[in-house]
């Protein structure tokens, strides 16, 4: 019987990859082979086939440990992400409760196609519209001098606050989506059996609502922290001189200074830091699914 | 129940400040895009010459065409690639399956810097370069996996005794893929491609690294402008790219509904 089942997988295997090895291989050659080659190049002192001569060398990771530069600006991308996540727990979650149980029908399914429209549309092209918004003399200084009756200067451009507001704005959309996700499939009968032993709005809210779509949360917070620690255009376009983070340096060492080994390993480094971060959030990821 | 009222029509006017927190910027964005001055002056004045200048902007239009073409074999390639894998992953058993279906998710999951510069490295080491030609082959690995995860999603609704009964009728393995499951999974495949379309046409940072002056494409080319400063045109252009992708969007969703129902 185990001999049969073995032969029959073996046999699966062999139907199956006509099918499999194109997309695969395209894979492999596109996304997993750059990606080793990225580790194996942090750790040289020049690319091969640059015509320099190459060795292997620490010194690119050296380069990161020894100047507090490199781990200043990590932990400030860290504490970008964390507070972009943050942002859109507080605005993301409740608009995904709504969404999920007190909105129905139609108008549900119209709201949430909205909610979730902006966020296949192009990312950089958001950004830049913020832009129009922020700086002095646009939309949001004019309308508030307009209605204010003293005046004030509204000039968030090129500012921290600026890039939060763009990157919150570019990720709330997937906090909606994977809270709302876990939202609609909680129980109403549950809530309400809640309701009627007494407890009250606030009770049920901690006690059933918030451990239950808790995967949902994770879910969305994994989505929206990885890429934020990673951005460099958002910075770049609303932050102008404060807008220097880990991002940024990476994508200097590629387009403007050309130390691509050094790119490399602070590349590789923040690949280590995300899988970290995936790893602690997959065990509730996969309780979810 | 007075209090459930007002909380309902609380929530409500809620997801309309979030719809105008999502929308405002782009609006004005557009409506920017209209107006007669150049440095964003108010009051309005209506006019199209910031789109008719596109017109006369050779390198917008080269990389505006260089994204198309680039979406549409992206599209192509991975419609067909993606949904012979998901077939293969729906219908086969074999050991390591889990293991390629795993696979699926760092192109997902890894930000696109890392992705980016890993690939302007490994192309540039094994002699591909930079240009067109890098960048698809990036946009093609990029979508791929979203591909495969939505159409193996509609697979999931599929019978198999579907498959069993067309060969126990004398199909052979071409006709009941073709005649069967393929007309049955072609919404999740017409789905997969829109996503396809869209992650390759908006997609900035992967072909950002592997972009060259000549050959780019049109976000790139945004990209680069919006640091020289920003004018009008920017606007123009951003609003066409804006509308596109999200008719793209909706034509989707016609298609696919989210959750993979339908």
């Amino acid at each position: 019987m185990a001999a049969q089942s073995a032969t029959a997988t073996r046999s699966g295997l062999r139907s199956a990859l006509p099918l499999l090895a194109p997309a695969y291989l395209w894979l492999t050659v596109a996304i997993f082979l750059p990606l080793s080659a990225m580790v194996f190049f942090s750790f040289m002192t020049e690319l091969p086939l640059s015509g320099k001569p190459w060795a292997f060398t620490l010194g690119n990771y050296a380069a990161f440990f020894s100047q507090s530069l490199y781990l200043t600006l990590l932990l400030a991308s860290l504490r970008l992400g964390l507070e972009v996540t943050l942002w859109c727990v507080v605005i993301g979650y409740p608009a995904a409760y709504v969404l999920a149980k007190v909105l129905k029908g139609r108008s549900r399914e119209a709201i949430f196609l909205l909610v979730i429209l902006p966020f296949w549309s192009n990312g950089l092209v958001r950004i830049f519209s913020w832009a129009m918004v922020l700086r002095e003399g646009g939309i949001l200084d004019t309308a508030l001098n307009a209605v204010l009756p003293f005046k004030i200067n509204i000039d968030l451009m090129y500012s921290y606050p600026a890039v939060i507001i763009g990157l919150v704005h570019s990720y709330v959309p997937y906090m909606v989506l994977t809270c709302y996700l876990t939202l609609q499939a909680i129980d109403d009968s549950l809530i309400e059996a809640g309701r009627s032993l007494g407890a009250t709005r606030l009770q049920v809210l901690k006690r059933i609502i918030i451990p239950l779509s808790m995967p949902g949360l994770v879910a969305g917070a994994a989505l929206i922290f990885v890429p934020v620690v990673g951005s460099f255009m958002e910075p770049r376009i609303l932050g102008g001189r404060t807008g220097t983070f880990y991002g940024t340096v990476i994508e200097d060492q590629f387009v403007a200074v050309f130390n691509w080994p050094l790119g490399a390993a602070l590349s590789f480094i923040l690949l280590a830091v995300v899988l970290v971060i995936l790893a602690v959030a997959s065990p509730v990821l996969r309780r979810a699914a | 129940m007075m209090t459930t009222r007002v909380l309902e029509w609380l929530g409500r006017l809620y997801i309309w400040l979030l719809l105008a927190f999502l929308y405002l910027p782009i609006v004005i964005m557009a409506l920017m895009s209209f107006n007669v001055s150049p440095f964003y002056q108010l009051p309005f004045e209506w006019t199209t010459e910031w789109y008719a200048s596109l017109w006369q902007n050779d390198q917008l239009i080269s990389a505006t065409w260089n994204s198309i073409e680039i979406a549409v074999i992206t599209t192509l390639i991975c419609t067909v690639l993606g949904s012979a894998a998901s077939l293969a992953l729906y219908r086969y058993d074999f050991r390591g399956k889990k293991v390629l279906q795993a696979l699926l998710f760092p192109p997902i999951a890894i930000p696109w810097l890392i992705t980016g510069t890993a690939m302007l490295i490994f192309f540039f080491g094994v002699g591909i370069g930079r240009g067109l030609f890098a960048i698809l082959l990036g946009h093609v690995a990029l979508a791929l996996p979203y591909v495969i995860v939505v159409v193996s999603a509609r697979l999931q609704t599929f019978a198999p005794e579907l498959e069993e009964a067309a060969r126990s009728l004398g199909a052979n393995q071409w006709q009941v893929t073709s005649r069967v499951t393929l007309p049955w999974i072609m919404p999740g495949v017409i789905a997969g491609g829109l996503f396809a379309f869209a992650v390759s046409f908006d997609q900035f940072v992967v072909s950002y690294f592997l972009s060259t002056p000549g050959q780019t494409t049109l976000p790139v080319e945004i990209y680069a402008a919006i640091r020289k400063g920003f004018t009008p045109e920017i606007n123009a252009v951003s609003t066409i790219i804006i509308v596109v992708s999200m008719a793209l969007m909706l034509l989707t969703a016609r298609f696919f509904k989210f959750g993979g129902e339908k």
